[in-house]
C-alpha cells in the first residue's frame, strides 16, 4: 500500500500570526514539503492544479519535474489534473516528458475542477464538465497508446496523423487515477478503463464516498478487470498530530476555525466526529485511518492533506516527521489480514512487467482492457 | 400503494419565538389536514420540523456542504413525506432567511411532485401576497404541487373583528387543508425523485453521445 501527501497549494494567512507567505515562499515551501515526504519514508507527493488566487500550482509538471530531479524514490502525482480545461494533447506530452525525466516515477489523477470561471477562461463551458472529461480522456488514452492518431470529437480541433511526443517511457503510459467527489459518471469512467478511483474523503461524511467507491468496484468487475476487491482505490485524509491529543486540538483549532474551505462553520469537534479529519495523538490517527479499510475495503493509496489553512512550513515539516512514524505503523497494520489477491497500486515497474507478461502470453491476475 | 399505510405529513415551521404564531398556524393546518383524511379512514403521521432548532446546522451545511445528523434527519423527514406544510414568518417582504436556507440545502429535485401547502404569518395583512410572490415561485421552482389556497395569518386573524368578510382564517385553513388532503390521497409518496446511484449511464453510451456525426 502507498502512503503520501497531497497539497492544494493555497496561500493562506496564518491566523495565529497574521502573516501570509508570498507566492514565491509558498512555491518553495511546497517543494521543501515534497522533499521532506521522501525523507520521512512516504511514497507519493501530489499537487493540485489551480488557475486562480490564492492558489499557486498552475503548472504541476514544472514543479513535479523539479521535485523529480531532487528525489530518488518519490512517486509524483497530481490532485488533480484538469481534464476538462487542459488540452489532452498537452497533458499527454507533459506527463510523458515527466515520466522520462523522473524515470517512471509519475502517475496522474484526473479531475474536473470546481471553480466556475476557470472553464470560460480556458474557452470551455462548465455545463459540459462531464462530457469534456469523457471525451478529453478518451483522446488522451489513445495518444499514449497509439503512435499515430486520427481523431475527431466535439470539443477539440481534429487531429490527422498526429503523434504525441515523447512516446511514454518504455511504451507504458503513466497510471491514471480519476478523482471525484460526487459524480457517478466518473466512477463509471474509471471502472471502464480499469483505472484507479480516488475519493478525496475530506469534506464530507464517509457514506457519501462509500456509495461512489461501491459503484466503482462493482463496475470495475463488470468491465472484466478483476473482482470488485481488486479495483484500485485511493483515499484522501486529513490529520494533525501531536504526541498529546489535547495539544493537537489546541494548536490546530485556530487553523481549523479559519480554514478557507470549512472555517467559520461546524466546530472542530463536530467535524472530526462527522468526517475523516483526525486531530490528536499518533494512536488516534492510526485508529481512525484503519477504519477506512472497514468502510471502503482494502485499498491501494492513502494521501493526507497536511499543508493548508495557513499552517507554517516549520509546523508542516514537523507534522511530516510525525506522519512518517504513523505510516510505519499503518503499513504493518494494513498489511495484516490483507488478502493476497488484493493488488498493490500500479507503478511504472509493475505496469512494464505486466505488459511484458501479457506480450509473452503469460496470464496475469490483472488484465488490461483495450477499449 | 398500500392503502393501510399511514400517510406521512411533514410540517416545516420557521417561527422563531416560543410560542410562535407561525407554529400555531402550522399546527392548525396540520390538524385540519389530519382530520379531513381521518374522515376517510386515512391515518396520518405528522412530523414537525422546527427550523429554529436547526438554525446552526443549516448555516454549517451552507459552509461545509453536508448536514449534521439532526439536519439530515429533518431533510429525510421532508423528502420522504407524502405531503408538506411549510410556514414562514414574513421578514423584509419575503420568507425568512432561515426558511429559504433550509430549502436551499435540500437537493433541488428531491421534492419533485410533492403536495405542498404554503402558509405565512405577519403583523399585518398587507404582506399576505408574499405567499403568491415569494413562496409559490419557490415551490414551483422545486417542481412541487402547491395547493391553490395558501394561508396567511395576520395578528388580527387570531382575534376577530366580528366582520364576516374578514374573519376568514378558520375557513381558509379548512379549505387549504382539504386541498392538501385531496392531493395526498391521489399521489401518496409525492412521486419525488429519490437519488439513485444505480442509474449511472453505461460508459459506452456516454462515449457514443460524444461521437461526431
Amino acid at each position: 500500500m502507498q502512503f503520501g501527501i497531497f497539497t492544494v497549494g493555497d496561500v493562506t494567512e496564518d491566523p495565529t500570526t497574521g502573516t501570509t507567505p508570498s507566492e514565491h515562499e509558498r512555491i518553495k515551501a511546497m517543494v521543501t514539503i515534497a522533499l521532506k515526504a521522501e525523507e520521512v519514508g512516504l511514497d507519493v507527493f501530489a499537487t493540485g492544479e489551480h488557475h486562480n488566487p490564492p492558489f499557486v500550482p498552475s503548472s504541476p509538471t514544472t514543479m513535479l519535474g523539479y521535485v523529480a530531479a531532487r528525489t530518488e524514490r518519490l512517486i509524483l502525482s497530481t490532485s488533480t489534473t484538469l481534464i476538462t480545461t487542459n488540452d489532452p494533447v498537452k497533458i499527454a506530452e507533459d506527463f510523458a516528458m515527466l515520466q522520462h525525466l523522473s524515470g517512471g516515477r509519475v502517475d496522474v489523477m484526473m479531475g474536473r475542477g470546481n471553480t466556475g470561471p476557470v472553464y470560460p477562461w480556458f474557452g470551455q463551458d462548465i455545463r459540459q464538465g462531464i462530457p469534456l472529461a469523457i471525451e478529453n480522456y478518451a483522446l488522451l488514452h489513445r495518444l499514449w497508446r497509439e503512435d499515430v492518431v486520427d481523431w475527431a470529437g466535439k470539443f477539440r480541433t481534429p487531429l490527422q496523423g498526429f503523434t504525441s511526443t515523447p512516446r511514454p517511457l518504455d511504451g507504458v503510459p503513466p497510471f491514471v487515477w480519476h478523482g471525484s467527489i460526487r459524480s457517478p459518471e466518473i466512477a463509471e469512467q474509471a471502472a471502464y478503463y480499469g483505472d484507479g478511483f480516488f475519493a478525496n474523503n475530506i469534506f464530507w461524511p464517509k457514506d457519501h464516498y462509500q456509495r461512489l467507491i461501491d459503484l466503482y468496484r462493482r463496475r470495475y468487475a463488470h468491465y472484466g478487470h478483476g473482482t470488485p476487491e481488486q479495483a484500485i482505490v485511493g483515499l484522501g485524509g486529513q490529520v494533525f498530530i501531536r504526541p498529546n491529543s489535547q495539544d493537537a486540538v489546541r494548536e490546530f483549532r485556530p487553523y481549523f476555525d479559519n480554514a478557507p474551505v470549512y472555517g467559520h462553520g461546524p466546530s472542530l469537534e463536530d467535524f472530526t466526529r462527522d468526517t475523516p479529519l483526525t486531530v490528536g495523538s499518533p494512536q488516534e490517527v492510526i485508529e481512525k485511518t484503519l477504519t477506512f479499510r472497514d468502510s471502503f475495503g482494502d485499498y491501494q493509496r492513502q494521501l493526507f492533506l497536511m499543508d493548508h489553512a495557513g499552517l507554517p512550513l516549520k509546523t508542516v515539516l514537523d507534522q511530516l516527521d510525525q506522519l512518517g512514524e504513523v505510516v510505519r505503523v499503518l503499513r504493518a497494520e494494513f498489511a495484516e489480514d490483507r488478502p493476497a489477491t488484493v493488488p498493490d497500486a500500479p507503478t511504472h515497474a509493475s505496469l512494464v512487467a505486466r505488459r511484458d507478461a501479457e506480450a509473452a502470453g503469460t496470464d496475469t491476475d490483472l488484465q488490461e482492457v483495450t477499449p | 400503494m398500500n392503502p393501510g399505510r399511514p400517510l406521512r405529513l411533514a410540517v416545516v415551521s420557521a417561527g422563531l419565538s416560543t410560542p410562535s404564531a407561525t407554529r400555531l398556524l402550522a399546527d392548525r393546518l396540520a390538524d385540519a389536514t389530519r382530520r379531513q383524511l381521518a374522515d376517510e379512514n386515512r391515518e396520518v403521521e405528522v412530523q414537525v420540523v422546527e427550523l429554529r432548532d436547526l438554525a446552526v446546522d443549516i448555516a454549517n451545511h451552507l459552509v461545509s456542504g453536508f448536514p449534521a445528523p439532526p439536519l439530515a434527519e429533518a431533510i429525510e423527514t421532508v423528502t420522504a413525506a407524502d405531503g408538506l406544510i411549510a410556514v414562514t414568518p414574513v421578514f423584509s417582504a419575503s420568507y425568512s432567511g432561515l426558511f429559504k436556507s433550509f430549502f436551499d440545502v435540500i437537493d433541488n429535485d428531491a421534492l419533485t411532485g410533492k403536495p405542498v401547502l404554503a402558509g405565512a404569518t405577519g403583523g399585518t395583512a398587507r404582506h399576505s401576497l408574499v405567499l403568491e410572490h415569494a413562496l409559490r415561485p419557490l415551490f414551483a421552482y422545486l417542481r412541487t404541487v402547491v395547493v391553490p389556497t395558501a394561508v396567511y395569518a395576520a395578528s388580527e386573524d387570531w382575534g376577530g373583528s366580528g366582520d364576516p368578510l374578514t374573519d376568514t382564517l378558520p375557513t381558509r385553513i379548512v379549505r387549504a387543508a382539504g386541498e392538501l388532503a385531496e392531493l395526498m390521497r391521489q399521489r401518496p409518496g409525492g412521486s419525488a425523485v429519490r437519488p439513485a446511484e444505480e442509474t449511472v449511464v453505461p460508459f459506452e453510451q456516454q462515449l457514443a453521445a460524444l461521437r461526431p456525426e
